[in-house]
């Protein structure tokens, strides 16, 4: 929706910058006057609120850096000197572990809105895919950042997670190890791996602020999708961005600070695991490796398979699903709101990631008591939960394009606002 | 022979290939060493061994020693977990392959080929060959898992008392080290 450029310049000072460098003009452009449909929820905050998640992890990151030691001798005495010593080192990080949790929290409800209100179909695949790569970077960088206190988790995570590399043995023998050993610069996870993961860790976030940028930029060529699906139909349907949604993006935004906050100041380590406050060991493993709560769904799915190359390959796979999404969904309507059906299966994609999630929380062997002392084994939970993981995306999206007989659309965006009752 | 309109090559198509081909060849030989440095440095390579004092085993127990960053399991085995472990056909294993480094590639999995000269010391590097953790001993008292070999806790594998896999999802036996006897109470690693 980038039309011509409203911008005026209002002082000789920002007229003689706009024909050198019309930064304040693009500023203006995208910040102020960029028209975005009048009917945003709720739902659609979460992009500021990313945004906002990334400066908060930026910052501290950065003043963390300046205390931690990337060292696999220092770096746990190190974090336990930032918790005791440094002046505010605790707060700075809870203020980063937990922040690393709600960025998770905002990229998921982030994902899960523009799945339901189809904003990855024509002409906005490309906005979808970005966010596909930044949800990658996010994946890598909490990775590495969970390596960096040096605990137990963090040891034995990489362990695993360097370690599927090692299941491209059964394609062609010993590549997949010499990558390994090439990760770890090193027999095993040490040293060496610490200090490259510390480096990756302070890279990717600049990377991901990077793609973000790319990511608006795509954003602002079509112009905001919206709770409808329906494009917008002129300047009726439109308001500016600013005041209006810099206001409500501010406002969800300090909502979600709140709670935020309110893990950091009362319970820090809800989503921490104990064994982390243990000092790396190498050889001896945690009775239960455990992934960060926002990687347990993949985790489930990677144990579900009894085969170590096909599960690390099914892990693989559903990452790389979302990237084809936009053209697996071929029905002409993008909110769900007007799909009975897509409604069904979707809220049931979002119970069997909980699901997955569960299931990846539990032991390799845990099983439900089920009625009359019937033990129902998790993994097959998780394996029928993967099934459906993989054919809500590959079956159910393209098949219900063709059988779903969607509602009525509104003919425009002003016309269900202006007149609600049907 | 078909008519061809393309015009005939000249001097610049040439510079152009040959410039793009310098140029491709260049970019892959100043890649290499940002690659490269990435691998275990010749100073990581050559603490790759070690020796071990093995007099203090007792027979059913096993002991640990820390070998290139990995746990190296030293088990001193009983005669009837020897026994067990011979009984077992090599066409009952998941990798009927010895993984054996002292043997050649292709040596079948039978305990012989798993255990040291002597049967009673297994020597094997306590790494799973699912994704890497540190399974735990079965012992009598204790056991773990149904071989009474090793459990991988991590994602459930099995391992039998000559450190081969019996159940998923590992894919391998547990690996055998290089190793010597020095005397009969030291080994040497690597």
């Amino acid at each position: 929706m980038s039309g011509p450029s409203t911008y005026v310049p209002q002082s000789g000072l920002s007229r003689w910058l706009d024909t050198r460098l019309p930064i304040l003009r693009f500023a203006h452009d995208t910040i102020i006057t960029y028209p975005t449909p009048k009917n945003l929820n709720f739902w659609y905050a979460f992009g500021a609120i990313l945004t906002f998640m990334l400066g908060i992890q930026i910052v501290t990151g950065i003043v963390l850096a300046m205390h931690y030691v990337a060292n696999a001798d220092m770096a746990f005495n190190s974090v336990e000197g930032i918790m005791r010593n440094i002046n505010y080192g605790w707060l700075l990080r809870y203020m980063h572990s937990n922040g690393a949790t709600f960025f998770f929290i905002a990229v998921y409800i982030h994902m899960f809105r523009g799945l339901y209100y189809g904003s990855y179909k024509a002409p906005r695949e490309i906005i979808w895919i970005l966010g596909v790569i930044l949800y990658l970077l996010m994946v890598a960088t909490a990775f590495f950042g969970y390596v960096l206190p040096w605990g137990q988790m963090s040891f034995w995570g990489a362990t695993v997670i360097t370690n599927f590399f090692s299941a491209l043995d059964q394609i062609t023998p010993h590549w997949g190890s010499a990558i390994a050993t090439w990760l770890w610069g090193g027999f095993a996870v040490g040293d060496a791996t610490l200090n490259r993961f510390f480096s990756l860790h302070y890279l990717l976030p600049f990377v991901i602020a990077g793609v973000v940028g790319l990511h608006i930029w795509a954003l602002h060529v079509p112009g905001n999708n919206n709770p409808l699906g329906i494009d917008v139909k002129g300047p009726q349907d439109m308001l500016p961005f600013h005041p209006y949604y810099t206001v409500k993006d501010s406002f969800y935004v300090a909502l979600f600070a709140l709670v935020y906050l309110a893990f950091v100041f009362y319970a820090p380590n809800f989503f921490g695991n104990p064994d982390n406050y243990t000092p790396a060991n190498p050889v001896v493993t945690p009775p239960d490796i455990v992934p960060e709560w926002y990687l347990l769904p993949y985790y489930a799915m990677l144990r579900s398979v009894p085969q170590k190359l096909i599960g690390v390959l099914v892990m693989a796979g559903s990452l790389l699903t979302l990237v084809f999404v936009p053209w697996l969904d071929t029905s002409k309507v993008r909110s769900t709101r007007f799909r009975p059906m897509m409604k069904q299966f979707f809220w049931l994609f979002v119970i069997d990631c909980v699901i997955l999630g569960y299931c990846g929380s539990q032991s390799a062997d845990a099983s439900l008591e089920m009625m009359q002392g019937m033990q129902l084994p998790l993994v097959w939970v998780a394996r029928v939960a993967t099934l459906y993981y993989f054919g809500f995306f590959w079956v159910i999206m393209p098949l219900l394009g063709i059988i779903e007989r969607p509602r009525p659309i509104p003919a425009s965006i002003s016309q269900p606002v202006l007149s609600p009752a049907e | 022979m078909a008519e061809t309109t393309a015009p005939e090559p000249t001097r610049r198509d040439f510079l152009y290939i040959a410039t793009g081909g310098v140029a491709a060849v260049g970019a892959g030989l100043a890649a290499w060493p940002f690659i490269d440095q990435m691998n275990p440095s010749s100073a990581v390579l050559a603490l790759a061994s070690i020796e071990a004092d093995i007099s203090s085993v007792q027979v059913g127990q096993q002991v640990v020693f820390n070998w290139r960053g990995h746990p190296l399991f030293v088990r001193r085995r009983t005669p009837q977990e020897i026994a067990t472990a011979r009984a077992v056909p090599v066409s009952e294993l998941i990798d009927p392959i010895a993984r054996n480094a002292n043997l050649p590639d292709n040596a079948p999995a039978t305990d012989a080929d798993r255990a040291a000269k002597d049967p009673q010391w297994l020597i094997v590097v306590g790494v799973c060959t699912h994704l890497g953790c540190t399974p735990t001993v079965s012992t009598p008292q204790v056991p773990q898992g149904e071989f009474g070999g090793w459990l991988c806790h991590c994602h459930g594998s099995q391992y039998d008392v000559a450190g081969r896999v019996r159940k998923g999802p590992a894919p391998q036996n547990l690996a055998v080290p290089v190793y010597t006897f020095l005397s009969p109470t030291k080994i040497k690693v690597g």
